[in-house]
């Protein structure tokens, strides 16, 4: 990266940055927080959610500042009305259709931003049912939100192993496996980078989801134990 | 939605590369396990061990009360009681104070060279301390040993010889700034998952080009831009085929063998019969091959060499490390940044326990015993009288087993180790175990060793205890108690200090060693004061600051990334000539096929911990891997029953058939009892490091009958709750 300084306005500030640093980074440079939901520090950024859009004086579109580096001359506003708008109509397009009861961060942002979570009460929400197909974790894919986190962290961002992708289009657009095959068939090593870096709850320990769900710590032991040795236990026992 | 109780910080107890996890506790149960992403070890990132299988702690065969036999052993017909019936539960004092007295009794009666001690990788750097200090200072013996002998020891002999150090030079994510990396006899990707994924990004994100030495045809192999498939045990011919490439071509580092190098004459002349026809002759790896990795790696303006156990797991192991080290040399890569040599640990303290002197040759930090003025600052360090620590070299870990008898070792002492799952040829391992007089057991569960004990110690796990890791990359971590321990199990480090004060009641010294510790933290001082290595290392700095990568010589000094920059330790690095020596055992008509052992992803060595773990569900049984073009010459099919025979003993087993191993060669892991791997491999020994040969056994494999495996069920669904 060169050493060549950029100089641009944030928020009527006058500011500079190295060429080539986001928005979103010289931002926070200056101690101006941008929201965001599907980015995150150790991941390739996409700008998938939108959530950190901001207004460039000229530009026609809002700019995702996770991905959008400062030129020179820019006049950026990260807090303007058209971004306000932005923000909310994402935020309450997600309430509409995905489940973001352990989504702390966003739920926070909806409060932040005024939105009205029933705003469009004839969206139908992705209630995909839970997918319970390995011993170790579940999928709950009804409060998925794509942010594309798992996808990448299956791939080049840490694991290399390319378990899991997008299948399907638009409404219907899913994390899977490759022809939705249990997990143990897939490529997956079971890492957990996954789970890591999701931050809706939508992957889970298989135990935290009993845990949640009312089972005992011993019965949650035993469920999840090797299910060879309980059936070897069991055969005993009987005889 | 959960709220923990708490989140604790600590380190993965797994394999060596040392990962930072956080533990999510509800109901001091662990539900969660998560990475911080600002860990310079791992990213934010784990493997399926220490991701799923922590939950070893919590499986109803723990013991987690002290056990006495019922029926007292006599040599000879010592017996295996795995069944609770066979054992009295017995309060800690009465456990401890019958430890002491049958220790001090047979050391009254045999003396030092009846008493012998494995300490354990996996505990904790203050636990194996306080067990070798137990052990030189109140018994007066060096039979002190750990599993270090059978994995990277001829490794450690061949750099303390070369260079005289023996851990990593380089920091493991150092390795996105080699050009070029060689990587043998190591398959990361299952064994150091977390190394394995940066050295993946270095060859697709940072350009690095992956030189791949091994004779199983390994994940990694996929990132590699040149694969060489040697034969088993070869590897001398065919690094020293490198070597003379390079010395023909005069691609060596001229500059760097005249300052820092000694007994470049002998070794070049002695590289002149390795043609690189002739190492094709032995290795099976094409000629073009061997020179082309030559000239890529000589050219490389960084290049470093990562390795496992297919090195030092070998009668010849000492000469496979040199080979490697005699490479680096030539080519002056090591000693800057993104260069060196880079022994990849197996446990997740096994440098630390190494660094702690639970080694026969040994003081903590690497000081021979056999060095006059190291005993007398140790016996000034314990109050001992001068004079009084044992002079002499100890036994080590292969050697005390085949010490055992009325004239030899009395008494074993095992810490969280299981010799008979890990020891080589273990039938013969079986008969020394009954020959003891003695033996006491402190683990987690009755495993295959501690069922031949008289008193079992119920230890605690890594997460119900204080201390500290060091690993892979010299980096000393904090572990920190999550949970309270299970039932009556106590930490390691206490159980040694109540067992010692009492032992040297009984012996009646008139001065203490001490071991009123009142904390770990206590321990590590007394540590820093004998290793000066570890001498600004205290757990107020590494809660501060994090790891700290020894050496650490004061409380000023920020620790060593990379080794080697000025000077090696021994002065200048030496080259050593060297010769082919064929394996121990060599494959003919009778047993065509070579067996070599190791690990898979989902499981750790013995078994004790991932073995009573729902991750064994993600690989519950034994597989032989075996070529396609091997197994349709025998008529087996994937999943066929086979058995695996070899001049020792025979398994019964399922085969995989894969081309993840090359023709000739077949692989078992060596963690499942049903059918241990380790009852075919022999007992040949390294001579200069004493290490078994893994990585080597000759074997012939026939189909079985299906209901040969033991009632072992069919394969099943995984998964479902």
């Amino acid at each position: 990266m060169t050493a060549n300084l950029v100089q641009f306005t944030l928020d009527g500030t006058p500011a500079q940055a190295p060429a080539g640093t986001t928005i979103l980074k010289a931002a926070q440079q200056l101690g101006i927080a941008i929201p965001t939901i599907c980015y995150h520090d150790y991941c390739t950024a996409n700008a998938l959610c939108r959530i950190c859009v901001v207004e460039v004086k000229g530009a026609r579109v809002l700019v995702p500042a996770c991905t959008a580096t400062v030129q020179d001359g820019m006049e950026i506003h990260t807090q303007s009305e058209r971004v306000q708008r932005a923000r909310r109509v994402i935020l309450e397009m997600l309430y509409s259709t995905v489940d973001l009861s352990e989504a702390p961060e966003i739920e926070a942002m909806a409060a932040a931003y005024d939105v009205d979570c029933q705003r469009f009460p004839q969206a139908e929400p992705r209630r995909p049912p839970l997918i319970d197909d390995n011993p170790m974790y579940v999928r709950d894919y009804a409060k998925c939100i794509l942010c594309w986190r798992c996808v990448q962290v299956c791939a080049e961002d840490a694991q290399y192993t390319y378990a899991i992708n997008f299948k399907g289009r638009g409404y219907e657009t899913q994390i899977s496996t490759f022809y939705e095959v249990p997990m143990p068939e897939s490529t997956c090593v079971f890492c957990g980078q996954c789970i890591g870096v999701c931050p809706t709850g939508a992957l889970k320990f298989k135990r935290q989801y009993l845990l949640e769900i009312g089972y005992a710590i011993e019965e949650i032991l035993q469920m999840t134990r090797s299910e060879r040795g309980g059936r070897r236990r069991r055969a005993e026992r009987s005889a | 939605m959960l709220t923990p109780d708490r989140i604790v910080s600590t380190v993965c107890p797994f394999c060596g590369v040392g990962c930072n996890m956080q533990l999510h506790i509800k109901d001091n149960f662990i539900y969660h396990v998560s990475a911080p992403f600002d860990s310079p070890v791992n990213h934010g990132n784990l493997c399926v061990k220490g991701r799923f299988g922590t939950d070893f702690l919590y499986h109803p065969k723990r013991i987690t009360r002290p056990l006495l036999r019922r029926k007292p052993q006599k040599p000879g017909e010592r017996t295996q009681a795995f069944d609770l019936e066979e054992w009295r539960e017995v309060s800690w004092d009465e456990a401890l104070d019958f430890v002491a007295d049958r220790l001090v009794e047979i050391y009254r009666n045999y003396g030092p060279d009846a008493m012998a001690v494995y300490c354990c990788a996996k505990a904790t750097n203050e636990d194996n301390y306080l067990l070798q200090k137990l052990y030189r200072a109140l018994f007066r013996t060096n039979n002190v040993d750990h599993c270090t002998r059978l994995c990277h020891a001829a490794s450690v002999v061949a750099l303390q010889m070369a260079i005289g150090s023996s851990a990593m030079s380089n920091t493991a994510a150092e390795v996105i700034e080699n050009d070029v990396f060689i990587l043998t006899g190591s398959n990361p990707t299952e064994n150091h998952p977390i190394i394995a994924l940066q050295m993946k990004a270095a060859v697709r994100k940072y350009g690095a080009k992956l030189i791949v030495v091994d004779p199983r045809r390994i994940e990694m192999v996929d990132y590699a831009t040149l694969y060489l498939p040697l034969k088993p045990g070869t590897d001398v011919p065919v690094f020293s085929a490198m070597a003379h490439v390079i010395l023909k071509e005069g691609l060596y580092n001229r500059e760097f063998i005249e300052q820092r190098t000694e007994n470049f004459e002998a070794f070049a002349a002695s590289m002149e019969k390795f043609t690189p026809e002739v190492a094709e002759e032995i290795s099976g790896v094409p000629r073009h091959l061997i020179i082309e990795a030559a000239r890529m790696y000589a050219t490389a303006r960084n290049a470093a060499i990562y390795w496992a156990l297919g090195i030092p797991e070998s009668t010849h192991g000492t000469a496979n490390a040199l080979s490697l080290i005699n490479l680096a040399l030539l080519t002056g890569h090591i000693g800057r940044r993104g260069t060196g040599l880079n022994p990849l640990r197996g446990q997740n303290n096994v440098q630390g326990a190494s660094d702690m002197g639970a080694m026969p040759w040994h003081y903590p930090g690497y000081q021979r015993v056999d060095h006059e003025e190291n005993a007398q600052r140790w016996e000034r360090l314990w109050n001992v009288e001068p004079g009084g620590l044992n002079r002499r070299r100890g036994l080590t870990t292969t050697e005390i087993l085949s010490a055992v008898g009325p004239h030899g070792v009395r008494a074993l002492y095992i810490m969280g180790e299981n010799p008979m799952m890990s020891e080589p040829d273990l039938n013969h391992t079986r008969q020394k175990m009954s020959e003891l007089e003695f033996l006491v057991a402190q683990d987690l569960f009755i495993n295959e060793s501690g069922a031949f004990a008289d008193v079992f110690l119920p230890a605690v796990s890594w997460a119900e205890k204080d201390g500290t890791f060091t690993n892979t990359d010299r980096r000393v971590q904090r572990v920190r108690r999550a949970i309270p321990p299970r039932g009556q199990s106590r930490a390691d480090w206490e159980i040694l200090c109540d067992l010692a004060k009492r032992i040297e009641r009984k012996l009646g010294r008139r001065q203490s060693a001490y071991w009123d510790y009142s904390h770990p933290a206590e321990i590590m001082e007394e540590i820093r004061r004998g290793v000066p290595e570890y001498g600004g290392i205290t757990y107020e700095r590494l809660d501060r600051e994090g790891g700290l990568q020894t050496p650490v010589w004061d409380e000023k000094h920020p620790g060593t990334p990379y080794l080697f920059a000025e000077t090696f330790p021994r002065g200048r690095g030496k080259f050593h000539p060297l010769d082919y020596v064929p394996n121990a055992e060599m494959p003919d008509e009778e047993y065509p096929l070579v067996l070599s052992t190791g690990r898979v992803l989902e499981h750790w060595h013995g078994g004790t911990m991932t073995r009573h773990s729902w991750v064994d569900d993600l690989y519950p049984e034994p597989l032989v891997e075996i070529h396609p073009h091997d197994a349709s010459t025998l008529g087996i099919e994937d999943g066929d029953a086979v058995r695996v025979t070899s001049r020792r003993a025979s398994i019964v087993l399922r085969a995989r058939v894969t081309e993840k191993t090359n023709r000739g060669v077949v692989f078992i892991p060596f963690h499942f009892h049903e059918a241990a791997a380790n009852l075919l491999t022999h007992d040949q020994l390294d001579p200069l490091a004493k290490i078994p040969e893994y990585k080597a056994a000759v074997v012939r494999i026939t189909k079985a009958r299906p209901e040969e495996l033991a009632g072992r069920p069919a394969p099943q669904p995984r998964g479902r709750i």
